[in-house]
């Protein structure tokens, strides 16, 4: 380092610029306070924040998750556990072979990192921008498929029940499931 | 009258009533200023600090002591349990028995008896204040020492160190005052001060005072007792409940007892502001209680300001700063003030007088610029030679001619 550069930036600046730093802390007193009240005021959160998750369904009702566990391989933190089984006709949660009977996520493990959510092939599992996950026990944090499932929409019914009459899982995966039919009650 | 002879004429119990009154003031000051320092300091943040326990948050620091007071009280083992709890003990009385010769009011009707709002007047009220101040001392120093553990110890000994040599200090710059104003009695340094504050005649002083009583009290950026990355709490770490309390409120009334003595010495305690003397008289006296806690209020912003603005000092630069410049400084500023004050006594001509303060003036600016020189000349020096590089892996130590590596082969020779 030059003699000039060295003297520039280890010599203290003069006084009068220190005082400068009093201006700042001053001026800053009389600026919009950044503070939300946080109870009673929700901001809401960014677009994509990672929240928590949420396992969807197709527009008839049935589930989009097909047990296949590639969201519990590909976390870091083996924070899900899955266990799949295999639809029947009289018991279908989800179009095709199988679905996800047991599925669970660890919040106290879940890093949310969102790498379950790109492995997932049927963007069956999502994450949503519900950040208030504290509670006071280990086993309240362990999420069930249950707490996990979205809400049933307009027009959806609850699983199990059969297919949309004259489609195949295809179909389903391809989007072209609209809404349920009448006949899908049947059996319920 | 003057105020000894009015206070001598208090019957005892207005003496026990204005004893009570004080207490009451430093204790809910402290539970104001906790929650002052937090909004302000949260402002100058950006942040609106606590504002959930009462309106405003007006009730959080005493939330926060009756938390403190229902905690569970811990003695460590290791502890001297003794010195451990009377230590907290001295603490927060030294700083509370400042307060008793600081006037609060000018002449006031106190329940029908005339009377000042000031406890007991001393001759030497200032010295007194200083006597007490050292005793708080031993609270830190006890408390340090008798936890039985290094943290506290280290800090305890650090907060020593800083209050003693910063002391010496605020001191002399009170040795200006006592020479101006030919007192050591609080009351007779305020009446001296009708004309002008001695913030405005004795500047120097006052500047000097105003640093040492932030290093005096351990605030920020003094703060380096409680430096929480290397000593964890300071000397209290150890402490808990009610006996922390205890070392907190001192801490705050300390902070406000150094702001009123300065008041009183410097800012015309209890007077109002220059040209507005007329309302000494209101509410029959007792709105000078206004400005007296007017300008304690505007110190401990002050002391808020430099928390919320500047950055905890390095120790060394800290007692350089107390000893190498503070100190100096402030006996070379009584020197000139005694020399001045003995001209005056003496009647000597305007001429001299004036020649006198033109000389240390330059004499002044003299010092500064070669005090400059020898700097910029010091950091010149300390740019490194072009050395050859070395032929043992060893590295030159800046300023410092390399070490010389004699091979072995060569002693042998």
């Amino acid at each position: 380092m030059s003699r000039g550069v060295r003297s520039m930036t280890e010599r203290p600046s003069s006084f009068a610029k220190q005082l400068l730093g009093f201006w700042v802390t001053f001026a800053t007193m009389f600026k919009k306070v950044n503070t939300v009240q946080y109870p009673e005021v929700k901001e809401p959160t960014a677009e994509r924040f990672h929240g928590r998750h949420q396992l969807n369904r197709y527009e008839d009702g049935l589930e989009k998750c097909i047990g296949c566990e590639l969201c519990a391989w590909a976390c870091p933190a083996d924070a899900i556990y899955v266990e799949g089984a295999d639809n029947t006709e009289e018991e279908r949660f989800s179009p095709g072979e199988r679905y996800g009977q047991i599925y669970q996520i660890n919040y106290l493990r879940c890093i949310f990192c969102g790498l379950c959510i790109e492995a997932c092939p049927t963007r069956a599992l999502t994450m949503t921008n519900e950040y208030e996950l504290a509670d006071d026990s280990r086993e309240k944090l362990i999420f069930e498929k249950e707490d996990l499932l979205a809400p049933l929409r307009q027009g959806m019914i609850e699983a199990p029940h059969a297919m949309y009459p004259g489609t195949t899982h295809i179909d389903y995966y391809k989007g072209q499931i609209t809404g349920s039919h009448p006949s899908q009650e049947i059996g319920k | 009258m003057n105020n000894t002879a009015i206070l001598g004429a208090d019957p005892g119990w207005v003496i026990l009533v204005k004893a009570l009154l004080i207490f009451v003031i430093c204790v809910v000051l402290t539970l104001m200023s906790v929650w002052g320092e937090r909004r302000l300091v949260a402002r100058m943040q950006q942040r609106l600090g606590p504002n959930r326990v009462g309106k405003f948050g007006l009730l959080q620091a005493l939330a926060d002591g009756v938390k403190l007071a229902l905690k569970e009280d811990l003695i460590p083992a290791a502890a001297d349990k003794i010195v451990f709890v009377i230590a907290p003990i001295i603490s927060a009385t030294a700083c509370f028995m400042s307060f008793a010769v600081i006037p609060l009011t000018g002449k006031v009707n106190f329940f029908g008896h005339q009377t000042i709002m000031q406890l007991t007047d001393l001759p030497v009220g200032v010295l007194y204040i200083l006597a007490i101040a050292s005793v708080g001392v031993y609270g830190i120093v006890l408390a340090g020492w008798s936890s039985g553990s290094t943290y506290p110890l280290l800090g305890g000994l650090r907060s020593s160190a800083q209050v003693i040599s910063y002391e010496v200090a605020m001191g002399l710059s009170l040795v200006a005052v006592f020479i101006y104003s030919g007192s050591m009695s609080t009351s007779e340094i305020v009446a001296a001060q009708h004309h002008y504050w001695f913030a405005v005649v004795l500047f120097p002083s006052f500047v000097i005072y105003s640093i040492s009583m932030v290093g005096e009290t351990n605030r920020a950026p003094f703060d380096l007792a409680e430096a929480e990355g290397e000593l964890v709490g300071g000397f209290h770490t150890e402490y808990s409940s009610l006996k922390f309390a205890l070392f907190f409120l001192a801490e705050y009334v300390n902070i406000v007892a150094v702001s009123a003595l300065a008041t009183t010495l410097f800012l015309g305690g209890y007077h109002a502001l220059p040209g507005l003397g007329f309302t000494e008289s209101w509410l029959g006296g007792w709105f000078t209680l206004f400005w007296f806690f007017g300008k304690v209020i505007s110190f401990f912003f002050a002391f808020v300001w430099l928390r919320g603005t500047l950055p905890r000092l390095r120790y060394d630069q800290f007692m350089k700063f107390g000893w190498k410049v503070l100190i100096p400084s402030s006996l070379a500023w009584i020197m000139i003030l005694a020399t001045l004050r003995l001209m005056s006594a003496h009647n000597f001509p305007r001429l001299v007088v004036a020649s006198f303060t033109v000389g240390v003036i330059i004499v002044i600016f003299l010092v500064l610029t070669l005090f400059d020189r020898a700097k910029i000349k010091l950091e010149e020096s300390d740019v490194l030679p072009d050395l050859p590089a070395p032929s043992f892996p060893v590295p030159a130590i800046p300023g410092q001619s390399r070490i010389t590596y004699v091979q072995r082969s060569e002693i042998n020779d």
